[in-house]
Order: C-alpha cells, then structure tokens, then sequence
C-alpha cells in the first residue's frame, strides 16, 4: 500500500516536470540553432546586437521602476492610513484593490483606450497612462504586500511614539514605517517586476515600445531569434520570482497576471 | 481624544483621497466607460438596452464566447486535477522534502510566465517541426496525421496548461496542509480504507477548496489574451481575441456592441470572483 502511494506520488511528479522543463529545453535547443551544423549562441548575439531588443527591453524596465515607485507611493500612506484611522473604509478600499481581477487586460484596455483617445481627456499617447495601467494591474499584489507588512507591525505604537519625538506625517510614512516594512514592498516589488517585464496587452495597444510585443514581433519575423529572447525572458522571471521566494518564504501564495 | 467626530472624520477621508482619486481615474472611470457604452445607443446617445440584445443574438459573439468558456472548463478541470495530484503528491506522497519547495518555486515562475514567450515555448516543443512532434514521429506517432495542430482547441489548451496547473498548486496547497494527519490515522484505526478515508473525510473536507480553485482557474483562462494571440496570430476566435480586433478596428461594425462584449467579460469574472470567494470562505472552516 505505502510503495503503491509513493510509485503514484512520482508517477504525478515525473509528469510535472516533464511537462514543465520539456517546452524549455525545446526552445533552449532551437535557440542554439541559428548557424547551420553547429551548436552556438548566435540567435542570442542577434538579439543582443538588435538596437530594437535594446530599446524595448530598457523601456520595459523603465515601466517597471516607475510602477513600483508609483505603487509604493499611493499604496504605502493608503494601506497605512486605512490601518491607522480609517479601518471602517478598509473593505472598501480592499474591494477596489481587487478589481483588476475581474477586468481582463484586454478589456482593461479597452477602457482605457476609449476613455482616453477623445479630447479633451486625450492622453492615450501619454506613457504616463501606461505607468498607470500597469500601476493598476500590480495594484491587487502590490497593495496586498504593503498591507501584510503593515499588518506584522505595530503602526499605532510606532506612530505615537514618532510623533512624541516631533516627526512629521512624511518623517513617519518614509523613515519610521517604510523601512520596517521593506521586505514587504520589496516582494510586491518583484512581482510587480514580473508582470510589467512579460507584459504585453497594455504596451501593444497603447503602442508603446516594451519587451512583450517586442518578442511578438520577433515570432513574426525570425526564427531563432525569438527562442534566444523567450529563453531570456524566461531567466529573467525566473530570477525575479527566486528573489521573491528568498525574500518571503512560507508567505501566501503568489496569484498570477497577465496572460 | 475628545476632539469632535466630525472633524476626525473629514480629515481621515483626506488620507486616502489620493488613492480614491488615482483609482478613479485610471479604474473605475475606464471601467464606467465600458457599462456607459453599454447601456448607450453609439448613435443617438440615449439609454438602451439593445446592445445587450444583440450580443445574445450574434452568432459569431456567442460562438467566441462558448469557445472561452469551453477552453476555460476543459484547462481548469484538467490544470485543476493534475494540479492537485501534483500538490498532494509533493506535499503529502511522501517524497523527498525538497521537492515541495522546488514545486513551488517553479510553480510561482510558471504560472507567472505567459503570454508571448509561453506562446513560442509550445512552438518550438509542438509545431509541426517541434521538439516532440519529431520525437514522437520517429517513435512511430505522427501528432499531426491524428489531426492534432497545435494552433487551435486542443492545442491551446495544452499550452494553457502551463499556466493553470501551476496556479492550481500554489492556491490548492494551504488546503492539502490543513489536511491534518491525525484524521488520516484516525480513520486507520477506525479501520477505514484508504478509498474510504478519501471518499467519507478527505474529500468532503477538500471540496471546497479544490471547487474555489478551479474556479479561479476558470477565470484565469477566460482572461487571458496574450498567449492566445501570439500563438494563433488571432486566428482562433476567443472572446478576449475578439476584443482585441474590435479594439484594433470596429470588427463587429457596431461599437455599442463591442462595449456590450467587454461588459459581459467583465459579468463573468465578477461571477466568478463571487464564487471564489464563497467556496474559499466555505474551505477557511477547516484550516485553522
């Protein structure tokens, strides 16, 4: 009976990873195909070499940082505050913060896009509404970490005890309850990063340049190159989740965006 | 402390106007947009409720919309089962402990890397000229002689499986541990059957939990734009794909009912999110 559950425990694992390593070493060995014969890294030297790689991959991080700073700050005094002296509103404020969830991407930029590209609220070509709409999409995890942090420490007593000292709201916010929930904002801050990074509903339809459409474009057009670019792509979530893991162990788990 | 009501009041709403304000414009305003258009003839700007009405008598949107659904149920129910299996296994089959914390770990890569690169992942593993397509032939089973293709039903749901059955694993985990041993050995000596304990304790308590969870799952999938769209360039007619050519180009020739089509997306999440929440508020009873 007890060898039977094990076979049965390692059947399912097998499978699992096959199931997730297989695409990976499939698209690993045809990145390693792009000179005829040989084994090399030229698909990767391409993309390396391509100033539209570049571009696209910087402003991706681009959006990323300004999301994160965006986020932490609307996010932190909200959370913070609703602990402190609005708790009744705090269903409330909960309940906007999970909308995203059931507004799709695709039709979050609908909204977006239709709201925004008549006059006089013509700002659709503004990448500041991008920052936004990611600030939005990252907004159910962001403001999630930020209130888990908020939630392991004392906010009453550490904001008395700042203001009997003489500091004020910007004194307590950024140097008393900022640093005690750090590691909070830094794993809202990682997954925000993995989101904004594979993003590509958003930038494709607000056309603006990102790392997402510019693999998409890749798929169109190349053949190795876009393999070496989903191999990046997948390192790169791949590091920011493991940073995730490092900074939050045993924290709840991490729900998904952006398909 | 004795400071009058109402001015504690006026100056708490204040603390988080920026938020309200933000939220606003960038959420709800958007999202008001979509329920206006709606409710709104796009000639005459009066209120209506035909847009409604010819959503449910267009055949092609009805179509997209039966073809998310039915891509939805089949990927939460198969990403869900396999999910569970896997969860269970790692965390309750008696395997080596670090395999609990890799499953986890690459479930929180996988089910957060989608979209595009998932998209030509499955490319290069099950095109025509894949990976395993030729492996496969060359074991003597031609995928695409059987009528399999990778770019439309069942190809996508197998690419959508990437994503769902690590979700799965990541949400069903806190239930499998809630899963305590005691009732397991209890049952033992009660003298139940393995099947017995599964059947009478272990499943009922699990329910919940595994029902909220596709759920979930099921809402994922009906979202989800990206991968579908790079890997069928558009060319399978999903509800989100749909969306995203009437937003390209008045596909429909009839923008009311291109609103009309966000809207009921947005209808179906919200069912689902309730359902979610009610099944896992249901399961929170046995995790304590």
């Amino acid at each position: 009976m007890k060898r039977g559950g094990l076979l049965w425990s390692w059947l399912w694992m097998i499978l699992g990873i096959l199931y997730f390593f297989l695409p990976l070493l499939a698209t690993f060995m045809f990145s390693l195909k792009a000179l005829k014969g040989v084994y090399s890294f030229k698909a990767y030297q391409n993309v390396f070499a391509d100033p539209k790689f570049v571009t696209s991959f910087s402003s991706s991080v681009f959006w990323a940082i300004l999301t994160i700073i965006l986020g932490i700050i609307v996010f932190v005094p909200t959370a913070y505050w609703v602990r402190l002296k609005v708790p009744q509103l705090r269903s409330a404020v909960e309940l906007i913060t999970l909308i995203p969830f059931v507004v799709p991407a695709i039709v979050y930029v609908f909204g977006l896009v239709r709201t925004y590209s008549h006059p006089p609220l013509l700002i659709v070509n503004s990448p500041g509404l991008l920052v936004a709409g990611y600030t939005i999409l990252s907004m159910p995890y962001m403001y999630r970490a930020i209130d888990t942090g908020l939630r392991a420490i004392d906010v009453q007593t550490l904001t008395e005890a700042a203001q009997s000292l003489g500091a004020g709201w910007g004194t307590i916010l950024f140097r008393v309850i900022l640093p005690n929930i750090r590691v909070s904002i830094l794993s809202g801050a990682f997954l925000s990063f993995a989101i904004v990074l594979g993003e590509y509903t958003l930038a494709q339809y607000l056309a603006k340049p990102a790392f997402g459409p510019y693999i998409g474009l890749l798929i169109q057009n190349k053949a190795y190159e876009p393999a070496a670019a989903t191999i990046i792509s997948f390192a790169l979530t791949w590091a920011a989740m493991g940073i995730l893991d490092l900074i939050g162990r045993g924290r709840q788990p991490q729900l998904v965006g952006g398909h | 402390m004795a400071r009058p009501a109402l001015s504690r009041v006026s100056w708490a709403w204040l603390g988080i106007m920026p938020f309200f304000i933000f939220a606003f414009l960038f959420l709800l305003y958007p999202s008001s947009t979509l329920i206006i258009g709606t409710f709104k003839d796009s000639k005459t700007g009066v209120f209506t409720i035909q847009n409604l009405l010819n959503l449910l008598k267009d055949p092609y949107i009805l179509g997209a919309y039966w073809l998310s659904i039915k891509i939805s149920v089949v990927t939460a129910l198969g990403g869900g089962i396999f999910g569970f299996l896997l969860a269970y296994a790692a965390i309750r089959g008696g395997l080596p402990r670090f395999m609990r914390s890799s499953l986890m770990t690459f479930s929180g890569v996988a089910s957060n890397f989608a979209g595009v690169p998932l998209a030509f992942a499955f490319i290069a593993l099950l095109s025509p000229t894949g990976m395993l397509t030729v492996w496969l032939k060359a074991a003597g089973i031609n995928l695409y002689a059987q009528g399999f293709t990778l770019y439309k039903f069942w190809g996508l749901s197998v690419v959508y499986m990437y994503f769902q059955f690590p979700l799965m694993v990541l949400i069903i985990a806190p239930a499998i541990d809630g899963l305590r041993r005691e009732w397991l050995e209890a049952s033992e000596n009660l003298g139940a059957t393995t099947l017995q304990y599964w059947r009478y304790v272990a499943f009922p308590i699990l329910l919940p939990s595994i029902l909220g969870s596709m759920i979930l799952l099921f809402g994922n999938a009906f979202g989800a734009f990206a991968t579908a769209q790079a890997l069928t360039g558009g060319q399978v007619s999903l509800a989100t794909i749909v969306i995203g050519a009437q937003l390209r180009g008045d596909v429909l020739n009839d923008p009311g009912l291109g609103y009309a089509m966000a809207f009921g997306m947005v209808i179906v999440m919200t069912v689902v999110m309730t359902g979610y929440t009610i099944l896992q508020r249901r399961a929170e009873r046995w995790l304590k």
